[in-house]
């Protein structure tokens, strides 16, 4: 799926990466933490390619992204459903619209009954013609998470999807990344949070990586 | 709570969704596009009604020769007698006459004031020519005349005509450049509006990226939303021009070329190609404008 051979990247004048060699399996479920400015969005960013390695190579699907074009780059995000912490919708349209915007941007029609199926998974129903604004830190993440795969992606990336809900929401959002990951999608959650980890190694086989000093290891039986 | 079905809209019309509909470079992009289309409207009608003239003066002049004819008092009425034998075998002419005392005082009057001795005066007598549909050879007539009639000069009005035809045509073509300015211009308000509105919508384009949107279909979306707000500025602007033209004094002798400053016949369409031409004009420039700054948003 994704792969990276002695991945480094740097940033104004310093090495924030180096040496990073890792895949990531179809069907696998990692976890990549570390302290904040560790790097962790970064590495999401290199694994679908916003940005470039300094050095080394980045493969997405089996292709170098440095050889991707702008259009290749757009059609491999169609088959990665990335979710952010601070997640942005357009603020224009409703939930409904901006679930389908995966769809809407291919010029394909999503079908109202999928849609009302994944809006029901995640809890979202009652708010499919409701604005972004009007939804809670909660709501935006699972509305995230259902626009990530509403084209059913083969990896969905996300980037501290909890950090800004309770505790009691971080397990329904880390549920539905397990069942997801049931289904056959791979996985790549970055966190700082150590308990979510432990609940999530409790159902299913995670593998967790930790950035330290610039590189990504497998991180040891501590947690 | 009952779930809202997908509207049928089309794939194009579903891109222009996805740009928010409003900015504060709308009534810009709009505005300019009314603004400059109305100044288009007036331009043009100036460009048309010189290019009238310098027909119309060129036309004109171009038709009429006159023969003037200074001889001694004895020699006048032979020399008129020969010119007049000379025209009438000279093809490519429609008419001649020689004009009389009568005529010439009527001429004279605005200087000298009524009641002039003309018949006591050495003033030239003076024939007038008319051309044919097909013209004459007015360098072999006046060959001919030298020989005949040593005192009479033929003039043909070139010295009146070329500068009038030519300031006629310099007045038609500032009119042309004056378009394709206000069309430069367009296009440059539109361009720095289309990229002011992609710099304020760089979170919009930020998640149309992260959900697989290719530039192309960014670029779509803006293309569109200012190729209609242009087109709309333009034919409002196009119809305040044409209400202004059609408001100006109908043309008239008296009043010259001020009072032929407007359309004629189907030159009253020319107008209604402005808001075409405006949205081309602003599709092109918010296009080039869109993938520039796609780009640099990387």
């Amino acid at each position: 799926m994704i792969t990276f051979e002695n991945v480094a990247y740097s940033y104004g004048g310093g090495e924030l990466l180096s040496d990073v060699s890792l895949k990531l399996a179809p069907g696998s479920f990692h976890f990549l933490t570390g302290p904040s400015g560790a790097g962790k969005s970064t590495f999401l960013k290199l694994a679908y390619a916003e940005l470039q390695p300094s050095s080394g190579r980045v493969t997405l699907f089996d292709h170098d992204v440095k050889s991707l074009s702008r259009d290749d780059v757009a059609r491999s995000r169609r088959r990665i459903g990335i979710v952010h912490q601070d997640c942005k919708f357009l603020d224009h349209m409703t939930i409904a619209a901006n679930m389908a915007l995966p769809f809407t941007v291919s010029d394909r029609e999503s079908s109202p009954q999928d849609m009302e199926d994944l809006l029901g998974w995640v809890g979202l129903k009652h708010l499919a013609g409701a604005l972004p604004p009007q939804l809670s830190g909660g709501e935006r993440q699972r509305a995230a998470l259902a626009r990530a795969v509403i084209v059913d992606p083969d990896v969905i990336l996300a980037d501290e999807p909890t950090g800004n809900v309770d505790w009691e929401m971080s397990l329904r959002i880390l549920t539905l990344l397990v069942e997801l990951n049931k289904m056959g999608k791979t996985i790549l959650v970055a966190t700082h949070d150590l308990n979510l980890i432990r609940q999530a190694k409790a159902q299913i086989q995670a593998r967790v990586l930790r950035i330290a000093k610039h590189r990504v290891q497998l991180a040891g039986a501590d947690l | 709570m009952k779930f809202p079905k997908a509207k049928p809209a089309s794939p194009a019309t579903r891109a222009l969704e996805v740009v928010p509909p409003s900015g504060p470079t709308a009534w810009l992009t709009t505005f300019t596009a009314g603004a400059m289309t109305f100044l288009c409207v007036f331009a043009l009608a100036l460009s048309l009604a010189s290019g009238r003239l310098a027909t119309r003066w060129s036309e004109a002049l171009a038709k009429t020769a006159t023969i003037r004819l200074s001889a001694p008092t004895g020699q006048m009425q032979i020399q008129t007698d020969a010119i007049l034998a000379t025209l009438a075998t000279t093809p490519g002419i429609a008419s001649y006459r020689a004009l009389d005392d009568a005529e010439t005082r009527a001429l004279l009057e605005p200087w000298f004031g009524p009641g002039l001795p003309v018949e006591a005066l050495p003033i030239p007598r003076l024939i007038e020519v008319v051309e044919a549909e097909q013209p004459y050879d007015s360098e072999g007539l006046r060959q001919r005349l030298a020989a005949e009639a040593p005192g009479a000069v033929l003039d043909d009005h070139t010295r009146w005509r070329r500068p009038l035809v030519e300031a006629a045509s310099r007045i038609r073509l500032l009119g042309v450049l004056s378009i394709a300015l206000i069309g430069a211009t367009m296009a440059a308000m539109i361009t720095l509006s289309a990229r002011a509105a992609l710099a304020t919508n760089a979170e919009v384009i930020r998640v149309l990226r992260l959900v697989g949107a290719k530039d192309s279909y960014i670029a779509r979306a803006f293309v569109r939303r200012f190729t209609l707000r242009s087109f709309a500025g333009a034919a409002v602007g196009a119809t305040a021009g044409l209400i202004g033209v059609a408001a100006l004094p109908a043309a008239d002798a008296a009043g010259g070329f001020l009072t032929g400053l407007g359309f004629t016949g189907l030159g009253w369409l020319w107008p209604f190609a402005l808001p075409p031409l405006a949205a081309i004009v602003a599709f092109l420039a918010t296009r080039r404008a869109a993938f520039r700054k796609l780009r640099e948003l990387t």
